[in-house]
């Protein structure tokens, strides 16, 4: 299982950009942290998801 | 007289506005009045967990031209202070960092202590980091040899509009530190930002001062305005306080009798 922004899913195997493609994020508009570390843009279509892994994925939103 | 070229320099950029504007707590729809009336050129943004289920995104509403600071709101220490302003920048919209890291959620004070090794850090990575600050001298100085671009001290607790309830500390800051010092959090009424500018303060930053005020856009003018008038208070040199009587102002030949 890996964890998506604090949710378990069973997306093991994958890469971050096959994972993405099941997704309504904006490609554009996000940021994706693995385990701690950024995962590139240039890097989304070679990195494979592990299990355990953590991801985040962020974006902008209001703030002060 | 007329101000030439007093530019805000922040990191080797220059701006003309000393008004940073902060887009939270108000619809996305009021940000392009909110910068225009502001005149401002700097906006802050926070970054959180994405959303598939909003499709808007601030950064359609923000014009071009722009730059952008986010902030590390939601950082309880260094490393995830760090952590997210890679992830800003990784956003794409520059390397400006304005460091926020919070123990404490009652009163929302900056960490003065975590903020100065986020700041060596980031600093090292080549981002232009603007530290939010609890307003103590020596950690002033130690955001300064760490390699900050700023310094940002609280005027008072963040949201509260209360003003400047640091006054004197945040003076000792502009007297003796050499870098832009920008008040932010706690400005609540465009004559405290006036007064932090005539005191000598390089910017103002304001946000719940304009998202809780009943017309946006109109208060972001006043902000502007009162901003402006403090700045050219403090070029102008102000004029001294008596300590005790008064002085005429007209002339002291005296008429109408002998």
């Amino acid at each position: 299982m890996v964890k998506v922004n604090g949710t378990e899913l069973d997306i093991a195997g994958k890469t971050v950009a096959a994972y993405l493609k099941t997704t309504d994020y904006d490609p554009k508009r996000i940021a994706v942290e693995r385990n701690g570390n950024i995962v590139f843009k240039s890097r989304y279509d070679v990195t494979v998801l592990e299990d355990g892994d953590s991801l985040e994925i962020v974006s902008f939103v209001g703030g002060g | 007289m007329m101000i030439h070229n007093d530019k805000l320099v922040i990191g080797g950029h220059e701006f003309n506005s000393r008004f940073i504007l902060g887009s939270g707590k108000y619809s996305m729809k009021l940000i392009d009045a909110a910068i225009k009336d502001a005149g401002a050129e700097i906006i802050t943004l926070a970054v959180r967990r994405a959303n598939t289920k909003e499709h808007e995104n601030i950064l359609d509403y923000i014009p071009e031209g722009i730059t952008l600071l986010p902030n590390t709101s939601g950082a309880r220490n260094a490393e995830e202070a760090v952590r997210i302003a890679r992830l800003a920048r990784e956003l794409g919209c520059g390397n400006f960092v304005k460091v926020e890291i919070m123990r404490d959620s009652k009163y929302l004070l900056p960490d003065n202590q975590e903020t100065v090794k986020a700041t060596e850090i980031l600093a090292n990575e080549g981002f232009v980091v603007m530290p939010y600050m609890y307003p103590d001298l020596n950690a002033a100085r130690d955001m300064v040899s760490a390699g900050a671009a700023t310094i940002m001290p609280l005027a008072s607790p963040i949201g509260s509009n209360k003003g400047l309830a640091t006054r004197e500390f945040i003076q000792i800051l502009i007297d003796e530190i050499d870098l832009p010092i920008i008040v932010d959090a706690g400005i609540g009424r465009p004559s405290q930002a006036c007064e932090a500018m005539e005191m000598g303060a390089a910017a103002i930053m304001a946000n719940t001062a304009l998202a809780t005020a009943g017309d946006l856009p109109l208060m972001a003018s006043a902000f502007r305005q009162a901003i402006e008038a403090g700045r050219k208070a403090y070029l102008s040199g102000l004029g001294r306080v008596l300590t005790r009587g008064a002085s005429a102002s007209d002339p002291l030949t005296g008429f109408l009798r002998d």
